[in-house]
């Protein structure tokens, strides 16, 4: 008995140390090794990817943002600035609950299944929320048009990404919204449309912040011509 | 060109690469687990722990160095976790309580990685690099050296120490050295892998710093706080390792841990490349490579068949709210589209990794019950690193032993016999985990407070249970997120689920290599069942489909198949 004790304990410890050379050599050397080298070589992407314009930071390439209005008094949910273009949903996006001194993302999803009541609410909301936010005077949006990733959150609720066609549905309003013409605005949209990488791997997409940092400065590119107009 | 056809595209380059690596790979594998020379770091690492690494091991001294390893795994993570509020590097996050820090301690040490924790405001730089990310490497170096047991039970020649007098030859075969297969298994395979991987995840934008929480300005104002980490170095061997416990909630969904559609290719071929190139290291070890072929084709094969079928589900995106939409497109990020994260769900449920690129609670109904399946397959098709490989070759020892008695022969398999006492440890694998599966969800739907943890009703949260405990007991760990599995009943029964469905398998396992081991080997004949043939590849995987099918059919009708019918 004493000496099944003894063989157990002297077992432990042999399991104690091997873990302890493990955790030396995975849990200290390795990640220090390869942040070293990542840092040097990939520097930027290695940090977030950050995107600057106008000489300040306005986001990450890879971490989808919402383009709000600001809450008016006694508002909850925000509504869309209908200016810039708007991302998907994000409706599995939370705030920590746990940790609270930092007012940290939380990546999710919605987990709701396809035949969950809520789900089909809020896929039904969001059609109706589109279709009426992206109709102007001269164009009705039908509900044959909206994609289904203007409708539906993505994984992460942080997906930087729309789809091309969810992006033109966007042009009509855009346009009218910034007083330029739809044809530069569906320019822009085609500039910064990414097709799939090696033109098969993942599906053809739009990044929303690169396209509204392009929209903003054709929008500031315009005003300044028209303020330099009048003067003369 | 049609999402469709790019989706099989992705899945034929995906493919190529297979089969690229699986030579070089699988060839180099078997090296290391034969090789007797020792590498200098390796030699340091043996002094340190205090082991010989030439000390041949019979199959109790074996598991006992596993289980000790792995109690050791526990205990440090554990109390890591409890002391975290006191560890430097923590970001000051909070401790973990107990029953969150138990179960997550299991879940890493079991190679699941099953988390009822949200990563970015949960677990600081320490937890997250020198704990968890610690555990991805050594639970799947664990699981390969089982796996090497098994396969040296059945290519020995002959049992080593049946020669010395007083010992009987039955039962005391050796089946190697645990503490050299673990320490191998870091050192020339996991970690050279995972150090080139990281630095491709890098380029491709996965975070890799020690920045801690970073506040970044926004377009319109304002700004996002987000913590950084060594994000890439563990993203990589979650995946390598068939772990898949994500650094963020949203796991490999996550841009800052998938960002491309690159990247998501190559996440899913992390997954892939070690649990198939094993079946070459099998076959190197006993001898005809054509062996490990036939068990290749078994695990190819309903990898390939899962995978069109839940593409062609996604695609054609049954269930009112998708109809609605216009696509199921709940759940799944816009750059890797319908294709590239079904490809990602099946491989990762396949293969007991549980990383998730696309929430599968929100797959369609049908979608859902493919993951279900492939995970109540026990994780053999390819399965996870090690445990895919045993789990298949146990397989393999029934579908020899229902081919025997299809001719009245004693059956074997790779010269040797599987006699009763093979038998009963082969059965005894197949039932443990359905086992802990029906048991623990079974109770959790008779007791009146587990339900209350369930997002939908009806079908669907059963399946959520269902789900649940499928992904602890096969160690799989990705979860149909809509179950809230942070109480105290889900984190003690799934962390239990968890450790019984790792360690007992493997009990049996050794149990078998040490049996096998201690048989002399008997020549082939002419009535000998050529397990290198197709026609056992069949025989393998129908035997699988049929007792996996008569296990689970019962609760799959209740649940996934229920949603899929209805809608």
């Amino acid at each position: 008995m004493n000496n099944s004790v003894a063989n157990t304990a002297r077992l432990l410890g042999a399991g104690l140390r091997a873990l302890l050379v493990l955790t030396v050599l995975c849990g200290v050397l390795y990640p220090l090794a390869v942040t070293g080298a990542a840092q040097a070589l990939f520097h930027d992407k290695a940090n977030g990817s950050e995107i600057k314009a106008d000489g300040r930071t306005v986001g990450s390439e890879l971490i989808g943002q919402r383009y709000d209005l600001p809450l008016r008094k006694g508002q909850k949910t925000p509504e869309p600035d209908l200016r810039w273009f708007q991302p998907r949903p994000s409706n599995g996006l939370g705030e920590n609950s746990v940790n609270t001194q930092h007012e940290l993302l939380l990546s999710g999803a919605t987990n709701l299944s396809g035949d969950s009541k809520e789900l089909i609410a809020q896929v039904k909301d969001a059609k109706e929320a589109v279709i009426k936010d992206n109709s102007t005077a001269s164009h009705k949006v039908s509900p044959s048009e909206v994609p289904a990733d203007a409708v539906t959150s993505s994984g992460s609720g942080l997906d930087p990404h729309i789809s091309p066609s969810y992006a033109d549905l966007q042009v009509h309003r855009v346009a009218e919204r910034n007083h330029v013409s739809m044809a530069r605005v569906q320019a822009l949209v085609d500039e910064n449309t990414e097709g799939r990488t090696l033109g098969f791997m993942g599906e053809p997409r739009v990044n929303v912040l690169r396209l509204n940092i392009a929209l903003k400065e054709l929008t500031a590119g315009g005003r300044r011509l028209l303020t330099h107009r009048q003067h003369a | 060109m049609s999402p469709v056809l790019a989706g099989v595209l992705q899945l034929l380059a995906l493919i190529a690469a297979l089969a690229l690596a699986y030579r070089p790979l699988g060839d180099h594998m078997a090296r290391v687990y034969t090789s007797t020379k020792h590498l200098r770091v390796e030699k340091w690492m043996y002094k340190a722990i205090g082991a010989d690494p030439d000390a041949e091991m019979r199959w109790t001294a074996y598991l006992r160095g596993v289980l000790a390893f792995s109690a050791a795994g526990v205990l440090f993570l554990y109390l890591l976790q409890r002391l975290q509020g006191s560890l430097p590097g923590s970001l000051g996050f909070r401790s973990i309580d107990p029953d969150q820090a138990f179960n997550t301690a299991a879940s890493f040490v079991a190679n699941t990685n099953w988390q009822s924790y949200s990563g970015e405001q949960a677990m600081g730089h320490v937890v997250q690099t020198a704990g968890l990310a610690v555990q991805n490497f050594v639970s799947a170096a664990v699981g390969i050296a089982v796996a090497v047991a098994l396969v040296r039970g059945f290519a020995l020649p002959r049992a080593l120490g049946s020669a010395r007098a007083g010992d009987t030859p039955i039962r005391t075969g050796f089946v190697g050295n645990f503490w050299a297969d673990l320490v191998r298994g870091v050192v020339r395979i996991l970690l050279p892998i995972s150090v080139i991987g990281a630095l491709v995840l890098v380029a491709c934008g996965v975070l890799q710093n020690f920045s801690g929480i970073h506040g970044v300005g926004q377009f319109l104002g304002g700004t996002q706080l987000w913590n950084g980490g060594a994000i890439a170095t563990q993203e990589v061997i979650k995946l390598l390792g068939t772990n898949g416990g994500g650094y963020f909630n949203a796991n490999s969904a996550h841009p800052f841990e998938n960002p491309g559609p690159f990247s998501n290719l190559f996440e899913v071929f992390l997954i892939l490349v070690i649990p198939f190139a094993l079946t070459r290291t099998f076959g190197k070890m006993v001898g005809s490579v054509r062996q490990g072929y036939a068990i290749l084709a078994t695990m190819a094969a309903i990898w390939l068949g899962f995978t069109a079928l839940m593409m062609w589900t996604e695609f054609h995106h049954g269930g009112p709210a998708f109809d609605l939409a216009g696509g199921a497109t709940e759940g799944k990020e816009t750059r890797f589209g319908i294709g590239g994260s079904s490809i990602f769900a099946v491989t990762t449920t396949l293969t007991s990794t549980g990383a998730v690129n696309s929430f599968h609670s929100s797959y369609t109904g049908f979608g859902g019950g493919i993951e279900l399946l492939g995970m109540q397959l026990g994780e053999i098709a390819p399965g996870g690193v090690g445990s895919g490989l045993y789990g298949m070759l146990v397989m393999a020892v029934i579908a020899v032993f229902i081919a025997g008695l299809m001719v009245g022969r004693t059956p074997e398999y790779l010269g040797k016999k599987i006699g009763t006492r093979e038998i009963k440890l082969a059965a005894c694998y197949i039932l443990i985990t359905p086992a802990l599966v029906l048991g623990f969800t079974a109770v959790s739907m008779a007791l009146p407070t587990p339900k209350d943890s369930m997002l939908n009703s009806g079908a669907h949260g059963f399946s959520e249970v269902l789900y649940a405990f499928t992904s602890g007991a096969n160690n799989n760990g990705s979860a149909f997120g809509g179950l809230s599995a942070d109480t105290t009943w889900f984190n003690t029964t799934i962390g239990l689920a968890m450790l019984l469905g790792r360690f007992l398998p493997m009990v049996f396992v050794l149990a078998l290599a040490g049996s096998l081991a201690g048989q002399t080997p008997i020549p082939k004949t002419a009535g000998t069942l050529r397990t290198e043939k197709p026609l056992f590849t069949g025989l393998l995987a129908g035997a699988i489909m049929i007792i996996t099918g008569l296990t689970y059919f019962p609760a799959l009708a209740l649940g996934p198949l229920a949603e899929g019918l209805a809608s």
